[in-house]
């Protein structure tokens, strides 16, 4: 047995990784590259889901944004405003009040007994509505309810049920993705900063004859909540009562005059009160009052000739 | 040898189609299976890739040359250390890797934010590792070694391109249940590398 050998082989490695590890310890230093400490603080407070929401490549990208300066505080969705309150102290500003947002599918689901032909391909919107007609639903505004907002959120805040997505409030972190995934573009970010939070749950622009033909109480644009609205809340865009949350104040005043019994607030479409809305209107301005009560009236029994 | 065109075209042309180090050589085959899923990504893992197998064969060279082979700076019938090769290779292309890392990181950011987490990755590729222990099994001169090294990793980036378009294609496609995902991958991996076996005997002279 030859040692030499053997002892040479354990030299020359040992000087070998030596001389290697002296290399990168000092290239650590020479290379070392400054990180704001306020940018690793900052991505400290962050959730780390990378959800994007903020608009940037993942936490990390806000984080350095924010220690730049180039970003506010409280663009975290995810994190809402506990985290924005972090981020400020580190940054030494003041986080100001964040608007609570939550996603809000615009679609009740109505149009899901309406279908047009069988659709058997991908178990995935995007796919779905890429074949022709779009999707097996006759209503060419309406969630197809295959779920690619499901596999889109990273919180597990929104779930198809009974074939329409729903939006969990308690998970919801108002990220968007499931807004961006969204072939048919109904899902939006609404503010809740009223207490009685009014949404019309339809995306459709159709006419009421054709919107009518396709679902079961989706918008057929009569506009009667934009008539009725004190606040003038609501538009009539192509057919579709749209509200304005800047200035709606929740009062429900369209949820109860919707013929369709679309609008909700807080989630439920309140009870009508045939008594005391109705009786006030009548008794006043009569004349004002009778042609706008006769609308639904006229739309309600069309509905079960077609 | 000296400067010869003619066998450096050669050795970039076989390390590139007839000896791909991923479809005839079966190297690299973990990295090319992970960062497959999107063109993007598997462009910038082929860059990344090259761009190491390069600068590891110039600097694996010179150690294996005086280090390693020549047993006469170890005095009078010193050993021959070519048992250690690998050993010492890898331990090169991990300090390599790192020390790159680091120099990309503050020189040219750029270039770093595009490599990514692939460079850190590449530690651990043993295509790698299988193009310097090539140049001395071939008996690559410096240069030689350099362009069998960047092509070998040219022909990595040839074959990860390929690979993830056709996997970007696999997705949307039907395929029998029990294929789904990796199994299909891997089977039309195999086909690719089938389809790559048509350059073997492809020679220059």
């Amino acid at each position: 047995m030859n040692f030499q050998i053997v002892i040479i082989a354990v030299v020359i490695l040992a000087a070998l990784g030596a001389l290697f590890g002296l290399v990168l310890g000092f290239a650590a230093k020479v290379f070392a590259v400054e990180v704001d400490p306020k940018e690793e603080a900052v991505l400290g407070c962050l959730p780390g889901a990378n959800c994007g929401g903020c608009g940037f490549a993942g936490c990390s990208g806000y984080a350095a944004a924010v220690a730049k300066g180039a970003a506010p505080v409280n663009a975290c969705a995810a994190g809402g405003e506990a985290v924005a309150a972090q981020i400020a102290e580190i940054m030494g500003v003041s986080a100001g009040a964040m608007v609570k947002q939550l996603a809000q599918v615009h679609c009740t689901g109505c149009g899901q007994n309406y279908k047009q032909y069988e659709y058997v391909g991908l178990h995935d919107c995007v796919a779905a509505s890429k074949v022709p007609g779009g999707g097996a639903l006759s209503c060419a505004y309406g969630c197809l309810g295959l779920g690619s907002c499901e596999k889109a959120c990273p919180f597990d805040a929104i779930h198809v049920i009974d074939g329409v997505a729903k939006v969990d409030e308690e998970k919801c972190k108002a990220c968007g993705k499931c807004v961006d995934i969204c072939p048919r573009h109904i899902i939006a970010l609404e503010p809740y900063k009223t207490k009685r939070h009014v949404t019309i749950p339809c995306s459709s622009h159709d006419k009421g004859v054709d919107a009518r033909k396709v679902c079961d109480n989706g918008c057929i644009g009569c506009s009667l909540c934009a008539k009725n609205c004190p606040k003038e809340a609501i538009t009539m865009v192509n057919n579709l009562a749209v509200i304005d949350y800047e200035k709606c104040i929740g009062c429900g005043i369209c949820a109860q005059k919707c013929p369709r019994k679309l609008i909700t607030v807080d989630g439920k479409v309140p009870e009508v009160k045939p008594a005391a809305p109705k009786a006030a209107p009548a008794a006043a301005p009569a004349a004002a009052a009778a042609p706008k009560a006769e609308a639904p009236k006229a739309e309600a029994p069309a509905e079960p000739k077609e | 040898m000296g400067f010869d065109l003619a066998n450096l075209f050669s050795v970039a042309l076989g390390a590139i189609l007839v000896n791909n180090f991923i479809f005839s050589q079966f190297l690299g085959i973990c990295p090319f299976m992970g960062v497959s899923k999107k063109i993007d990504t598997a462009a910038g893992m082929g860059i990344a890739v090259t761009f190491v197998m390069g600068l590891a064969s110039a600097i694996c060279w010179p150690i294996n040359q005086f280090l390693l082979v020549n047993p006469a700076i170890y005095g009078e019938g010193g050993p021959n250390l070519a048992f250690m090769q690998t050993v010492v290779f890898i331990l090169v292309i991990a300090a390599l890797v790192q020390f790159i890392e680091m120099f990309l990181k503050k020189s040219m950011p750029s270039l770093y934010e595009a490599l990514g987490i692939y460079l850190p990755l590449i530690t651990t590729n043993c295509a790698v590792l299988g193009v310097v222990l090539q140049n001395t099994q071939n008996g690559y001169d410096f240069i030689t070694s350099v362009v069998y090294g960047i092509t070998g990793g040219l022909g990595f980036m040839l074959a990860i391109v390929i690979f993830a378009s056709i996997r970007e294609r696999l997705t949307f496609s039907e395929c029998p249940k029990a294929f789904e995902g990796f199994p299909i991958a891997l089977m039309t991996a195999g086909l690719v590398a089938l389809s790559f076996m048509g350059f073997s005997g492809l020679k220059v002279f």
